[in-house]
């Protein structure tokens, strides 16, 4: 029987260029559902417009952020048209406003909380990585702090509409 | 940051009761996630705490609802994860490196992951006890060779 493994700190290189990638596509995930959502509502808010626009920006720019970090690791991440693709591909329409919001809070919590426990799995290992630890680490706090701003904007503009 | 230990032994536990068809011993519970015993029994005595399992002395533990509907998730998770590392990633060794993402990858995260791929609605009963792994994705893997 192959035994089930328990939860473990980042133990390689390999493991932490595997989970900058999944990074990376969940950003992927958000500035392309952002985009969608954007595109596919002709009266939208301008409030709800601008911080559609605003996340899909912070998006990008963190995905170029954790590109760099992965390019020190020597691997590839996956191209963002393959991911708008497969977005499309999947893509459930939810045209109502507070669905918009709704799925855009979602989206800066999860992120949260995937930089929240990767940044704990790396300081819970002792691996040397290739890349300079206090680089790697401040970088995906400061991602972190722009997603729990993020959710908080989102949070703040659900209520002012109820 | 050992949030997902409880979830890992609710999976074990969920596969081992499958197996046997009746209540997990902790040895066998011990042995699939390769802890020692004593170690498996303080945990199982949390989970116990928590309601998620029955413990019965010499008989062995028996999942409650509550763990079933856990143990169903952390499953689910799982077969996101190494789904996700095949279609997306195309990781070849998709599935060694799903068993260390795991602990990683909570189900608020699985749950996004899961808005881009294209997933089996029998999940996670596609999941082989013996092996460990989701069995829909082998037989995909095996007619693509």
């Amino acid at each position: 029987m192959v035994a089930v493994s328990l939860h473990r700190p980042v133990g390689s290189d390999h493991q932490l260029a595997r989970l900058l990638q999944i990074g990376v596509v969940l950003e992927e995930v958000v500035e392309a559902r952002a985009e969608k959502h954007a595109q596919m509502t002709d009266e939208l808010d301008p409030a709800v417009s601008e911080l559609l626009e605003h996340a899909s920006a912070e998006s990008a720019d963190h995905r170029r952020e954790l590109e760099a970090l992965i390019a020190t690791l020597e691997a590839e991440t996956v191209p963002f048209d393959e991911i708008k693709r497969l977005v499309e591909a999947q893509y459930e329409a939810d045209e109502e406003f507070d669905g918009i919001l709704y799925d855009q809070l979602c989206n800066e919590e999860t992120a949260y909380k995937f930089y929240d426990d990767l940044i704990g799995a790396i300081e819970a290992s002792e691996t040397e990585f290739s890349i300079d630890r206090e680089r790697l680490l401040s970088t995906l706090e400061r991602i972190r702090e722009e997603e729990a701003e993020g959710a908080e904007d989102v949070t703040q503009l659900m209520e002012s509409r109820e | 940051m050992h949030v997902n230990t409880a979830n890992q032994y609710l999976k074990a536990i969920y596969l081992v009761q499958q197996q046997e068809d009746g209540p997990a011993s902790t040895g066998d519970v011990a042995d699939m996630l390769e802890v020692s015993p004593a170690s498996a029994n303080e945990m199982i005595g949390k989970l116990e705490d928590q309601g998620l399992l029955d413990h019965e002395k010499y008989k062995g533990v028996n999942l409650t609802d509550e763990g079933i509907h856990r143990a169903r998730e952390a499953l689910q998770n799982y077969c996101i994860i190494e789904r996700f590392l095949a279609e997306v990633l195309e990781v070849e060794e998709f599935r060694s490196e799903a068993k260390q993402l795991e602990g990683v990858i909570d189900e608020t995260v699985a749950e996004r992951l899961d808005t881009i791929i294209d997933r089996e609605p029998q999940c996670p009963d596609c999941f082989d006890a013996e092996d460990d792994v989701c069995a829909l994705l082998e037989l995909e893997a095996e007619a693509s060779d």
